[in-house]
């Protein structure tokens, strides 16, 4: 489908919704219809075609949209600000749905989003048979008369009659503070539930946030959970929105572009949130930066790797059956005059026949060109081919993750010669901060390098692929040799020389990563990557 | 907390020992940990003449959440035979849950819809994957994980 349409690289407006996805329509319903003009704001520095247009969100910020969302339903139909918000949750904070369904059936919709209690009794035949039968459990209605007390206020949860202070939602269930709190507490931080329902048995009230509040006045702390987990709520709900998923941060980061599912066979929308530099992929769990290979792709390589496809093929083109016992065996060595461990048959490697049969010919098997050991040697290879395939790109793959990771240790080493040359020689720290930025530079390049390997294994055959791969081996060429420079030892008299050859490389290399990305997201606008299995959005 | 989970069993085994439907009935309640029922089906079922031992843990936690229930089951009890209470004697009750558990319900409460769970069965049945669920099952029901949807609900602990 991607023909049909036209690119501008301008005004990144290309991954238009309304156009291009269609299917997502339903499945989706609060992406486009929620407000986030507010989030608007001065895009930075003019982006490259590799990189996607994003921004941080405070918790604030976050707060302020949805605040924005209630304020909307609330004009809309003159009610309270906290029973739009109670109606927004149940809808999934789609302004629209909420606006539709409300006016089509106001009370039916309150009851649902628990915003006023049920006026008819609910429904019976139509619920499983523990439900129903509770409802005319007879011990139901017992607790419910002892509920009623004469005299002092007996709480029906705790049955403390000393309490003083109760609490009822709008349904006048009345229960003491303390079981409010407990139960509260209990649903915010063991089930990590927003939604907190009056504790009366089948009633279905929603707890408001001012009444939560009321309940946890002394324990802040779990309030301040209660109104993250709305937070992340309403970030849930919007597509254009993702928290960041390092542990503690609580940044969410805006990224309209990558919203549809349809973007994402053109962008790879890696973002950072501002504060802690955070950096992830918006729409895919995988940890890394996997320029430049799109999710869906790069989500195969990731099973690939994990999955034991690669051990089948192995054993299949390393071992053979037993042609009598089926038991699997590998020829480490020595002729082709095989005896099974297990049932002690004898047979030929070659031919798998049997060795009595061979004759004299005791060394080479003169049955070699049977229809069947040839067609057997045929999908040996076949698979062996397979697997070689896989491990070269496997290889280079795991090679470079390993080398970013030692970049690692390259960092704490650059550092000592950092110092060492602020002494050897005249440098300033400001000089010779050259060093630092090499080795993030080396670091970026090995990632990008990286899944390149990946990207090459599902590239189709041909001259695509060919340019690709030039420029991959342009890129390995310049980082090897850059990583070479790093590791070289500190010389006083030829520091000066380094420091040239090591700016010079680094912003060659810097270069050649930009020409690899930029050439591969260029790729995926205009329609040139064609893979050599089926993925989701290609033709 | 500690002390309203006391006071709390302590005044729902004071309205035990006043007494209990027909067919429920205690059997020992010496701690506040654990807490032995009979259950019988009264009338005409599928299980007439059968009678079952079910088992309640407590914790503090009781009553904001639920108690761990289920039956009996060793050498001289057996679980129902129910498409919804496993072999391994775990039942699949939407009280029982997060969901449908209320604070105000109490252990009688249970009792009930359990014996009316039993009562409204119609055919005895196994729950379609016992066989999957019962040998990886935690040892506490409330550890499992169920889906009430439905009338095939499955565990996915």
């Amino acid at each position: 489908m991607s023909s049909d349409y036209e690119y501008s690289d301008e005004d990144g407006d290309y991954y238009d919704d309304e156009l291009m996805d269609e299917d997502d329509q339903d499945s989706a319903p609060s992406e486009e219809e929620m407000d986030i003009d507010a989030f608007d704001g001065p895009i930075k520095e003019k982006r490259k075609a590799y990189q996607v247009d994003f921004i941080t969100l405070s918790k604030q910020d976050v707060e302020k949209a949805m605040d924005e969302n209630i304020e909307y339903i609330t004009g809309l139909f003159g009610i309270e600000p906290e029973a739009a918000s109670l109606l927004l949750r149940h809808f999934e904070w789609n302004k629209e749905k909420v606006t539709e369904k409300y006016i089509d059936n106001q009370s039916g919709v309150n009851a649902a989003a628990g915003v006023s209690a049920k006026t008819t009794p609910p429904r019976s035949a139509t619920s499983g048979p523990s439900r129903s039968t509770r409802r005319t459990a007879p011990a139901s209605s017992r607790s419910k008369k002892s509920l009623s007390v004469e005299g002092p206020f007996v709480c029906p949860i705790c049955f403390d009659d000393t309490q003083t202070r109760t609490l009822a939602l709008a349904c006048s269930h009345k229960f003491c503070t303390e079981c409010w709190m407990a139960y509260a507490t209990n649903k915010i931080k063991s089930e990590g539930e927003f939604k907190i329902t009056c504790m009366a048995e089948e009633c279905n009230l929603v707890a408001t946030d001012s009444f939560i509040q009321s309940i946890l006045t002394t324990d802040p702390s779990t309030f301040d959970r209660y109104k993250e987990l709305l937070v992340r709520y309403f970030v849930s709900c919007n597509r254009e929105l993702k928290f960041c998923p390092y542990p503690e941060c609580a940044q969410t980061v805006s990224c309209p572009a990558a919203a549809s599912k349809f973007a994402l066979t053109t962008i790879i929308p890696i973002v950072n949130c501002e504060e802690q530099k955070h950096k992830f992929c918006f729409a895919c769990p995988i940890e890394d930066d996997h320029r430049p290979l799109i999710c869906t792709v790069s989500k195969l390589w990731s099973q690939k790797c994990r999955d034991d496809s690669e051990t089948a093929n192995w054993i299949k083109s390393n071992t053979k059956e037993c042609s009598k016992c089926q038991s699997t065996i590998e020829k480490d060595g020595g002729c082709n005059h095989m005896t099974c461990k297990k049932c002690k048959y004898e047979f030929c490697w070659v031919c798998m026949g049997p060795w009595s049969e061979h004759g004299t010919a005791w060394y080479s098997c003169n049955r070699y060109d049977e229809k069947d050991s040839i067609d057997a040697r045929d999908a040996q290879s076949k698979s062996r081919a397979s697997l070689e395939r896989y491990l070269h790109y496997y290889n280079r793959w795991a090679n470079h993750e390993q080398s970013a990771k030692l970049s690692m240790d390259l960092y704490a080493k650059t550092e000592k010669k950092m110092e060492e040359m602020q002494l050897t020689s005249a440098l300033t720290w400001i000089e010779v901060q050259f060093m630092r930025k090499a080795v993030d530079e080396v670091f970026r390049c090995r990632m990008t390098l990286k899944w390149t390997y990946a990207m090459a294994y599902y590239l189709q055959k041909g001259n695509q692929k060919e340019i690709f791969e030039d420029n991959q081996r342009d890129l390995e060429k310049a980082v090897e040799d850059l990583s070479e420079l790093l590791e070289q030892p500190i010389d006083a008299e030829t520091i000066g020389l380094l420091r040239q050859k090591v700016t010079d490389k680094t912003v060659y290399v810097q270069k050649r990563n930009e020409k690899v990305l930029e050439d591969s997201a260029a790729g995926y606008l205009e329609g040139r990557w064609k893979w050599n299995v089926t993925v989701e959005g290609f033709d | 907390m500690a002390l309203a989970y006391t006071r709390r069993l302590n005044k729902e085994l004071a309205e035990i020992h006043a007494g209990t439907p027909v067919g429920i009935n205690l059997v020992n309640a010496d701690t506040f940990e654990k807490w032995l029922f009979t259950v019988e089906v009264m009338g005409t079922s599928e299980y007439e003449g059968e009678k079952f031992l079910l088992m309640f843990r407590f914790d503090n936690a009781y009553p904001i959440s639920a108690p761990a229930v289920q039956f009996v089951v060793d050498d001289t009890h057996k679980a129902p035979v129910h498409p919804h209470v496993y072999s391994n004697g775990h039942i699949c009750a939407s009280i029982l849950g997060r969901e449908g558990w209320s604070p105000v319900l109490t252990v009688i409460a249970i009792c009930i819809t359990i014996q009316s769970m039993l009562a409204s069965c119609k055919k005895k049945e196994q729950p379609s994957d016992n066989d999957r669920y019962v040998p990886r099952a935690p040892e506490n029901p409330k550890k499992a994980r169920f889906h009430y949807h439905g009338t095939c609900w499955r565990s996915a602990a």
